[in-house]
């Protein structure tokens, strides 16, 4: 009886989870011309009229190569730190990972200001590279937390068999290092560029007057007037942000597989 | 170079990206922005240098500053209370389900990755004027006129709580997860029900988990400015609203600095008092 309580609770919280965004999904096929309820049909015009969006095109354009060049920057630095971090007896290590981790800790409100301040005081104004640098510093918690988890399985002693064997450090590190790292970094950027791609907080603080990402873009046109396109991008988005990485889990399963049998 | 150096440099080498970054971009930005608090802006619009204490004690005893930093923690409060919850017996069920906790974990992570603003405006298309509720309700005829649902600070909180919950639901599951699940049959086989062996067993081993969660919401919750502008009404503005507004708005940099930084000293002195009791670690295994 309890479990049965419990079970059918669950299950609202998922709906509650879901259903709005499933109604996202719905009404972007919607043939309506208001793009709300009642639906009057299915249909695609919305998602021709977001291809024929220059704006939004922009702003999609603006996300991806942001989020590509966030990805990047943080997974290096982020990887880098995490081997540091993982492998090594670093002194003072606790005090470090807390650093590493304070960008998460501190309010993104207040990260956002800080950085727009002081980078402005450097003569550095409202830009694509003030949005960069904010993204990166923002995402850099996370890939470093992501991609410790997933280096802690990886021993050494595979190294230091290749370099008694007579290889250089150098190729040490391309041919036994870098790819028994690859899902790690695989998995850093992917989620640097998720979490860049979907952030709204910081980047309308830093993004210069005129350009908009796909986030601010969404946000701009609520506030203008509810257009109908909106959950046409926005199901683009959903598929973009949480299907790529489904897809990303079920190729990996389906190696795994493979490679298990 | 021997081998014991080498290693012993190796580390920094590798640090250094990062630690730089976090120093530059983080570390000397926030000191920066205090000192830049006890600026002055001028009539002329021009910043001037100094060391006045007006933005401080406008951001301090201000009763407008002060209400809205009330009224900001209240709704940060409400939404992690809400949020534990509905979201603690959701955790329990993933934790002690056999057959597919697998997919229920999938989908549980599935909304971290759809963004943030669709999930907040995708209650427009529920509460909205000619969102589902009301042309349901009018289909059905029961009301004429669509129902203002939306634009309160009850919809703030729907809001934050479903942009939240998979939080709460995750830290709690983790630490459910790590629980020995004999450990209740053991009670209730020395008698005790299972609801009292949950009370005195399963909860308090559960509550590092549900103090980590309940932190994230809390914070989370009382950081944000976007929610409040796609599902508040006009007097539903919340504390860092107050901040974006002095940034963006009125370009008041100075004050902006204090308010910032009232609120990260609020919000920072929970997150102290949350690692000195609880410690960090608890809070990086609900992230990674």
């Amino acid at each position: 009886m309890g479990w049965a309580l419990i079970r059918g609770w669950t299950v609202l919280v998922y709906l509650f989870m879901f259903l709005p965004i499933a109604v996202v999904v719905l009404l972007s096929f919607n043939a309506s011309q208001f793009g709300s309820f009642p639906m009057t049909g299915l249909s695609l015009r919305w998602f021709a009229e977001l291809a024929g969006n220059e704006a939004i095109l922009r702003a999609f354009r603006t996300s991806i190569v942001l989020g590509l060049l966030t990805a990047v920057i943080s997974t290096t630095i982020g990887v880098l730190a995490s081997l540091a971090l993982v492998r090594y007896r670093v002194p003072g290590r606790n005090m470090i990972s807390t650093l590493l981790i304070a960008p998460i800790l501190v309010p993104e409100v207040v990260l956002a200001v800080a950085l727009l301040l002081f980078l402005n005081a450097l003569a550095v104004n409202k830009s694509f590279a003030l949005l960069l640098a904010g993204h990166v510093i923002f995402t850099l918690p996370f890939v470093i937390l992501v991609v410790q988890a997933r280096l802690v399985g990886i021993r050494r002693d595979v190294e230091e068999a290749a370099m008694s064997l007579g290889a250089s450090p150098v190729q040490t590190f391309f041919q036994i290092t870098l790819p028994l790292l690859s899902p790690a970094v695989l998995a850093g950027m992917l989620f640097a560029f998720t979490i860049s791609f979907d952030d709204i907080t910081g980047t309308l603080f830093w993004k210069p007057g005129g350009v908009e990402t796909v986030p601010t873009q969404i946000f701009a046109m609520l506030r203008n007037s509810i257009s109908p396109e909106i959950n046409a991008l926005g199901t683009v988005m959903i598929v973009l942000t949480a299907g790529l990485p489904l897809l990303g889990i079920a190729i990996a399963r389906r190696m795994a597989m493979k490679r298990g049998g | 170079m021997s081998l014991e150096e080498r290693e012993a440099r190796q580390p920094v080498l590798l640090l250094t990206p990062a630690i730089t970054a976090v120093a530059l971009l983080l570390v000397v930005p926030l000191g920066f922005i205090l000192v830049y608090s006890f600026w002055l802006r001028t009539a002329t619009g021009a910043d001037q240098a100094g060391f006045f204490l007006d933005n401080w004690r406008e951001a301090l005893f201000d009763p407008f500053y002060r209400d809205i930093l009330l009224n900001t923690l209240k709704i940060a409060a409400v939404t992690t209370i809400v949020c534990a919850l509905t979201g603690y017996p959701a955790a329990y069920f993933i934790a002690r389900s056999r057959g597919n906790k697998a997919l229920l974990l999938l989908l549980l992570m599935l909304p971290f990755w759809i963004s943030y603003i669709i999930r907040t405006m995708s209650w427009i298309n529920i509460l909205g004027a000619s969102g589902a509720v009301n042309s349901g309700l009018m289909a059905l005829g029961l009301i004429s006129e669509p129902l203002p649902m939306l634009y309160n600070e009850a919809t703030v909180v729907l809001g934050l709580v479903h942009f939240l919950l998979p939080f709460m639901v995750l830290n709690v599951f983790v630490s459910l997860d790590g629980i020995d699940a004999t450990l209740e049959d053991a009670a209730c086989s020395l008698g005790a029900t299972r609801w009292r062996s949950f009370l005195e067993v399963t909860l308090p081993l559960s509550l590092p988990g549900l103090a980590a969660g309940g932190l994230l919401c809390f914070v989370l919750a009382a950081g944000t400015y976007i929610t409040p502008i796609v599902l508040g009404g006009p007097s539903d503005a919340m504390f860092a609203n107050l901040v974006f507004e002095a940034i963006i708005t009125q370009l008041d940099w100075p004050m902006g600095s204090a308010l910032s930084l009232m609120l990260l000293a609020v919000l920072g002195a929970l997150v102290l008092l949350y690692n000195h009791f609880l410690g960090m670690a608890q809070l990086m295994k609900g992230l990674s």
